[in-house]
């Protein structure tokens, strides 16, 4: 934050992008750690948790995988153009447009929980489903896709104030800051990937 | 009475008298790492303070920059990689011999919970905070859990393991010498943890057929079980001539189970745990998984007397 | 303008970005809680001075010892060298403005606070008494006590783990002065590097963990309890893929400091500097890979335990190569025996003593019998209070004068640094007999023949808490009336000596050169001599 006016020079090899990646490596561990809880799982209850990941609603986690990957496809659009002085008014439009799609997520994601709230699949008392380990499919299931919310809501939320000030041009919203953004943004659209299939797609060949 | 107290409270004694066939063998490596650790760390420490004599500043000694020196330092990482495989042998093929019960080893059935334990011997004699073996008898513990994990601990045998909820652990050990020794539960489990504690009575084979016919009268465990068996309706579906089609329990514990998918395990007593508790998750193959659970119906007790009578071979 | 003086108001210390400020600031909240953790740890001793409890109660017990290991874990010994001499040193090493991300680095003591308060508000509710441990289920299913808030400031605190790891790893890379290569750095800078890299990883696995718990116990789901379907081992390996890696966090910067006071005291080159710098980095990954040496006798499978066991043994090669590296140092050198050198010396012996230890617990039959026993207490705490602790003290005394521009009374330096030493080994080494002949840890009453190695243990406990009081004084006394210390009064050869002491706002009035080579010290010139 203060190297532009570094006084002392310095040795500028490393990216500056460095600071995002180590971020995104500790975020790794984060969703690593209730992954290992969710393998555990599995190789526990094979049943309750195929059973369990049948009621998930497929359709709508598919739809939202598209929408990810279109925002990230946005993205990386939005940095090709911050990086091309021809292009650059682009940038934050582009930019909006990642940011509304993540919002579109949230709301598939959003009728999703109701949905299940109706079904009566968060775990509790009265919880649905009667095998082992299907709570606990839920559980994870909450947790883990929580817990991208979150991220994604910190996205969205970086890449709008990104958008407004690109559009406002200050000098701080530069392309190198730019970069760190859609860094994020790929992570967090990354982190959904390995989640859909291990959430959704697990048992229904079955 | 006397001298047990007195043999309880005895006075300074690095290692505590060994009392089971793997005690000597643990002692063993013991001392053996206690002679080179102890070489090395005091090596190590003689080495600072002779340096730190010799080149104390003031000192009329030659001194100078030292270089680098590669074959040193290859070699004090080569040694003790030498030395470390050595000492893992040593300690992993004793460890391994800790899980291999001999097969005629004498079956105690042992429940913990917060904060005692509860101990049940194949005749259905019960004791709580004691456990009863006769010398010279290898004896096998097979353990669960009530509540949180404990850990049964006999320092004098050098053993320990952990008692898990959910499972059972076993714990193999043959008494080498008469006497009684402490008994600790040596993982944290709650308010008295340090209160959960007992003693393992050594007797001779003799005196220990006399303790053990002299309690009151109980049925076996297994007795015990194979009511519990009929009781519970097992019998209905496993007995030879049911019209469920389900498979015979006979001689089942240590016999390779094919499973449904594919899977062949060899069935122990967390196998029979889980198929009473959890009947899908193994199923096995060439059969409708139609057998309940019957968890919530029967207790940690309880579950240890049907592995007590499946064992025992007489079932269906 | 020297850091000290740029402000003097209370506001003008709780906003500043200055690494060195920061330091001061963690400097002191971490005092604090080790005294904190001080007292719970003299209450144990003084209740295990009888077999009997008669002190306090049973639930009292447990939850002094739950106190004493989280404190010290995570509100003092984690963060002590990292965000006390990491934050002052690593610019000043590297010849850097401050650290990458200078607010980050506020904030980060601000959430280490808030974490801290949330402790300090679950014990002063009741406290908790699952150890520090939280082994489920205990904590999730049986303790009656204030898990949930406890496991919600650990939380809170791993959060300022994360972000000063982060911060240090992106300042090593980009901050250095020009032309300052790695293998030019000092190795607390290696070190730290290190330390910041498992901090990163390893932490969020703990906040995972602690969130798991939290949801268990306040929705009855099971993850870990088996009555409704979890299984409790997931939780220890959870637990231990961060605390296992925590304690090479712990010991790594330690290391780092004894690396940098050994050679200046005994104006030698640090011997083998680049099998150093590897050995770093060794048991950084390593340590990453053994954490089931925890669970010996918990029920994993035995070729689980066998693969552990054998990278424990690994580990502890780098370890080695450190331990002969600092003795070989001494060689030829010209050896002055100043507090910081004294703490250093006997990091090195009482280290070795228990990682030696360590290998006792590594060999898998020998750990069935001494598992949770006190031979396990004693292992620890020659590595974290005889080792990381002694060292945190000698290297607060090595830059006390740089950070305040005042020397400590030497003479007060050198008596405390002794007390604590036979203090320590007073109090510690009982212990390990105690282990051996059996004596289960956590236990809050004992039998009576346990009694005489307990009473000596309590006994040494005292002239410790004599050693780590002294300095308290002293060192506040020095800030008035100690001699002023002059830019580098141990003649030592760091880039943090060539700025004034206390050092300017900006660190260095001119961009420091960067010697030649690191650790460029040379014992057939007497000191005194200019460079
Ligand atoms: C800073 C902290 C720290 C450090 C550095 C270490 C270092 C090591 N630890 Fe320790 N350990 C703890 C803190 C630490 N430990 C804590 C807190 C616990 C208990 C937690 C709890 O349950 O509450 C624990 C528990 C613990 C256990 C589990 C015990 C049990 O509960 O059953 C084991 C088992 O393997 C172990 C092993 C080791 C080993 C092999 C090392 C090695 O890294 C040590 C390496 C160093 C050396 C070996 C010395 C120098 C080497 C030489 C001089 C080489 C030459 C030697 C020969 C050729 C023999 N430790
Ligand atoms: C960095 C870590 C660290 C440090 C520095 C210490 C420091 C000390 N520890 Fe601790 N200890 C742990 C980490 C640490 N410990 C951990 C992780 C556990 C395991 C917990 C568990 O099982 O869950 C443990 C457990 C533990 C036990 C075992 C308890 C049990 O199993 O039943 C004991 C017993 O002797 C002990 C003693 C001490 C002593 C005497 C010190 C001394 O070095 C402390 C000396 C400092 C002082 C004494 C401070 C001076 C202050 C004063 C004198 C003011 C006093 C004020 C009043 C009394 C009002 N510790
Ligand atoms: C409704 C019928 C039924 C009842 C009642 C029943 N079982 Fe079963 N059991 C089965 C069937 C069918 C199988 C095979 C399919 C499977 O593994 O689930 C089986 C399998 C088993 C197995 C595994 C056998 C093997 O060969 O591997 C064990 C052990 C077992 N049952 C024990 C019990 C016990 C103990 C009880 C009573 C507490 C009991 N069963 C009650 C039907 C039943
Ligand atoms: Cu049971 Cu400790
Ligand atoms: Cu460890």
């Amino acid at each position: 934050m203060n190297t532009a006016a570094h006084p002392l020079g310095g040795d500028r090899t490393a990216p500056r992008t460095l600071g995002m990646w180590v971020f995104i490596a500790s975020e790794l561990l984060f969703f690593g750690a209730l992954l290992a809880a969710y393998l555990a799982g599995r190789l526990h209850w094979p049943h309750g948790f195929g059973a369990a990941s049948r009621h998930t609603h497929v359709v709508l986690g598919t739809l939202n995988t598209a929408v990810l990957l279109t925002s990230s496809a946005l993205v990386a659009l939005a940095v090709a153009c911050a990086r091309h002085h021809a292009h650059r008014r682009w940038t934050a439009r582009l930019l909006w447009g990642t940011a509304s799609l993540g919002l579109v997520f949230l709301a598939i994601k959003g009728g999703e929980y109701a949905m299940e709230w109706r079904e009566h699949l968060f775990p509790g008392p009265a919880f649905a489903l009667r095998e082992p380990g299907a709570q606990l499919f839920f559980m994870l299931y909450f947790f883990m896709t929580g817990l991208h919310a979150v991220h994604l809501v910190c996205g969205i939320a970086a890449v709008a104030v990104f958008a407004r000030a690109i559009g406002a041009r200050r000098a701080w919203a530069d392309a190198e800051r730019l970069d760190a953004v859609a860094l994020y943004w790929h992570f967090v659209d990354v982190v959904w990937i390995f989640l859909y299939p291990f959430l959704y797609l697990v048992e229904r060949h079955a | 009475m006397n001298d047990t107290d007195a043999r309880l409270s005895a006075t300074f004694r690095l290692l505590q008298q060994s009392a089971s066939s793997i005690a000597d063998r643990t002692d063993l490596l013991f001392t053996g790492m206690l002679l080179l650790t102890g070489a090395i760390a005091l090596a190590i420490c003689a080495t600072i303070v002779v340096f730190c004599i010799r080149y104390r500043q003031g000192a009329r000694v030659e001194r100078g920059l030292v270089g680098r020196k590669l074959g040193l330092e290859v070699g004090w990482t080569l040694v003790p990689l030498a030395l470390f495989i050595g000492l893992f042998v040593w300690a992993g093929h004793d460890f391994v011999r800790l899980y291999q019960a001999p097969e005629d080893a004498l079956p105690v059935y042992v429940v913990a919970k917060q904060w005692m334990w509860k101990l049940q011997h194949r005749n259905g004699r019960r004791e709580i905070n004691e456990l009863h073996v006769p010398l010279g008898q290898p004896v096998r513990l097979v353990m669960s859990s009530q509540d949180a994990i404990h850990s049964f601990y006999v320092p004098a045998f050098r053993l320990k393991q952990d008692v898990l909820p959910g499972r059972f652990t076993g714990l193999w050990f043959t008494p080498t010498q008469l006497g009684e020794f402490h008994l600790f539960c040596a993982e944290y489990c709650g308010t008295e943890h340090s209160r959960m504690i007992g003693r393992v009575v050594v007797m001779t084979p003799a005196d220990y057929a006399r303790w053990l016919a002299s309690g009151p009268q109980e049925p076996s465990l297994a007795q015990y079980g194979f009511a519990l068996f009929r009781q519970l309706g097992c019998s209905g579906c496993h007995a030879a001539g049911s019209t469920v089609h389900a498979p015979s329990l006979a001689g089942l514990l240590g016999r390779q189970v094919h499973l449904q998918d594919g899977r062949t395990v060899v069935a122990d007593e967390n196998y029979v745990r889980d198929s009473i508790l959890l009947p899908r998750k193994d199923v096995v193959a060439g059969f409708a998984p139609v057998m309940p659970s019957f968890a919530g119906q029967v207790s940690e007790e309880d579950i240890q007397a049907l592995v007590a009578y499946l064992r025992a071979g007489a079932a269906p | 303008m020297s850091y000290l003086d740029d402000g003097h108001t209370l506001r003008s210390w709780l906003t500043s970005t200055d690494h060195k400020r920061i330091a001061i600031l963690y400097s002191i909240a971490i005092t604090a809680f080790f005294f904190v953790g001080g007292a719970a740890a003299t209450l144990i001793r003084l209740e295990l001075a009888t077999p009997a409890g008669d002190l306090v109660s049973h639930t009292t017990y447990n939850k002094l010892f739950t106190a004493h290991g989280i404190i010290m874990v995570w509100l003092f010994l984690i963060p002590s060298i990292p965000a006390v001499l990491g934050n002052f040193l690593v610019p000043l090493m590297i010849g850097a403005r401050d650290l990458a991300y200078p607010r980050l680095n506020l904030l980060s003591w601000y959430v280490y606070c808030a974490g801290g308060l949330v402790i300090l508000v679950a014990l002063a509710l009741g406290g908790v008494d699952t150890g520090w441990t939280f082994y489920t289920p205990y904590s999730t299913m049986f303790s009656n006590s204030w898990v949930t808030v406890t496991l919600t400031g650990v939380f809170i605190v791993g959060f300022s783990s994360i972000l000063t790891g982060l911060n240090f790893i992106v300042t090593v890379h980009r901050e250095r002065a020009p032309g300052l290569g790695w293998f030019r750095l000092p190795l607390l800078v290696w070190a730290l590097y290190a330390t910041s890299v498992m901090l990163v990883l390893a932490t969020p696995v703990l906040a995972m963990t602690t969130l798991l718990v939290i949801a268990e116990r306040l929705m009855q789901i099971g993850v870990f309890d088996p009555a409704h379907g979890g299984d409790p081992l997931l939780f220890q390996h959870l637990f231990w893929f961060y605390s296992h890696p925590a304690v090479y966090i712990m010991v790594l910067p330690a290391m780092g400091v004894v690396s940098e006071i050994v050679p200046c005291f005994a104006r030698q080159r640090i011997f083998g500097y680049r099998f150093m710098a590897y050995a770093i980095l060794g048991i950084a990954s390593i340590g990453f890979l053994v954490w089931g040496h925890h669970m010996f006798v918990s029920g994993q499978s035995v070729a689980a335990s066998l693969v552990f066991s054998l990278l424990s043994f690994l580990v502890a090669i780098p370890s080695g190569i450190k331990v002969f590296n600092w003795t070989a140092t001494l060689y030829k050198g010209s050896i002055r025996f100043d507090a910081p050198m004294l703490y250093a010396l006997g990091f090195v012996g009482l280290f070795t003593i228990g990682g030696l230890t360590g290998l006792f617990l590594a060999s898998l039959s020998l750990d069935v019998h001494l598992t949770d026993t006190y031979f396990v207490v004693s292992h620890f705490h020659y590595i974290m209070v005889g080792g990381a602790v002694m060292t945190y003290f000698g290297g607060l005394h090595f830059w006390w004068p740089k950070a305040t521009g005042r020397m400590y009374p030497e003479t007060w330096g050198r008596i405390a640094a002794v007390l604590v030493f036979l203090g320590f080994n007073f109090t510690f080494f009982p212990q390990y007999i105690l282990g051996v002949q059996g004596m289960p840890r956590r236990y809050h009453t004992y039998p009576p023949e346990f009694q005489v190695l307990h009473l000596l243990s309590s006994a040494g406990a005292v002239v410790l808490a004599l050693g780590y009081l002294l300095p308290l004084f002293y060192f506040a006394w020095s800030l008035r009336h100690g001699r002023v210390a002059g830019p580098n009064p141990f003649e030592a050869k760091g880039l943090e000596w060539h700025t004034p002491s206390p050092p300017p706002t900006h660190n260095f009035d001119t961009p420091p050169q960067p010697p030649e080579r690191v650790y460029d010290y040379d014992p057939t010139q007497p000191r005194g001599t200019p460079a």
